[in-house]
């Protein structure tokens, strides 16, 4: 069964690459990409990592793109030029670990792209400290 | 009129400044910004140069700033990166094709390149950020076209620099720091008016 792609951007290879981690434990069918660091291996966004990082885990189900700061956003923007208007491409205003979370699951359960992007955009909402 | 040995000249010229400031460029980048930006900006300009081969002549102009844009946004990174590189590869379009252009035209140009920023960034003028440079020179040449002083423009621009001092940052990690970052020049700003002094000093010489 295809599964709507994730997509994690950060600044951080390591950030990145942990949450993956993460998430595979999670979900391990669903495919998630990332693009960590910039093109030297320092620290920051690399817009053509990021169109790489898409085109890894797109199928006809779609991808999401969930980034961490500033910078990432206007990469991910640039990234998403590079790439064919048609193909359902979309980038989750929502904060990137607890965001990536909700995606992973909702693809997992066979989501549609916009659920997968709802879902990863919920987070927003959440209460991480839950009152008694 | 401007052609592709002025283009080459112009980024090769803003190297040398950029290279030159870079420690100040950096240091206030880290009062205000992420404290990379002379060092990547140096990197990205180096890239661009690297990718103009000497055989350039064959190209135009349109050619030419899409190879250095993209130079911008693969090398310099960050956020200063997508936006030199979206103002270069905007200022491609309008060149499209041509082997030479006018002063009116270059006023287009780096309106075209202004455009770009904001479309990227979604920043305004007074936002304290290049833009504040970029856009400032774009109406000054527009109005000034007839008879340009190009001292008289390098005097404008660091004026232009100068005020994005007393500004409120509204972008990037500068805009967290809301009113402290008043009293800060931008970075932005500053590493624009080094590329454009080099363009009024290549264009001064070069004619």
């Amino acid at each position: 069964m295809n599964m709507v792609g994730i997509v994690l951007v950060s600044h951080s290879y390591e950030l990145v690459h942990g949450l993956q981690q993460m998430l595979i434990q999670i979900q391990r069918d669903v495919p998630i990409a990332i693009a960590g660091g910039d093109e030297d291996g320092g620290l920051g966004t690399s817009a053509l990592k990021i169109k790489n990082a898409v085109e890894e885990v797109y199928s006809d189900k779609g991808v999401v793109i969930l980034f961490d700061l500033g910078s990432a956003f206007l990469n991910t923007e640039l990234a998403l030029e590079w790439i064919d208007k048609d193909k359902k491409v979309r980038i989750a205003n929502a904060p990137l670990v607890e965001g990536a979370y909700g995606a992973v699951v909702q693809s997992g359960c066979g989501g549609t792209v916009e659920e997968v992007l709802r879902a990863a955009e919920r987070a927003k909402q959440l209460n991480k400290v839950p009152s008694l | 009129m401007i052609q592709v040995e002025h283009v080459v000249k112009w980024i090769q010229l803003t190297h040398q400044k950029i290279v030159a400031t870079k420690d100040k460029l950096t240091e206030l980048d880290q009062a205000i910004g992420d404290g990379d930006h002379g060092i990547n900006l140096a990197r990205g300009l180096d890239a661009a140069i690297q990718n103009l081969s000497p055989d350039e002549s064959k190209e135009d102009l349109g050619e030419v700033f899409q190879k250095i844009g993209m130079a911008l946004i693969a090398k310099v990174g960050g956020a200063s990166g997508a936006l030199y590189g979206s103002a270069f590869v905007h200022m491609a379009k309008v060149c499209k094709g041509k082997k030479l252009i006018s002063l009116a035209e270059l006023a287009q140009v780096i309106e075209a390149g202004a455009m770009g920023i904001k479309a990227r960034g979604r920043a305004e003028v007074g936002d304290k950020t290049m833009l504040d440079i970029w856009q400032p020179l774009a109406d000054y040449l527009n109005e000034h076209i007839e008879k340009v002083s190009w001292e008289k423009v390098q005097q404008f621009l660091f004026e232009q620099m100068e005020k994005t001092k007393e500004l409120v940052a509204k972008k990037g990690r500068a805009a967290f720091l809301e009113s402290r970052s008043i009293g800060h020049l931008d970075p932005g700003a500053v590493s624009s008016t080094y590329l454009f002094i080099a363009l009024c000093e290549t264009l001064d010489r070069g004619e």
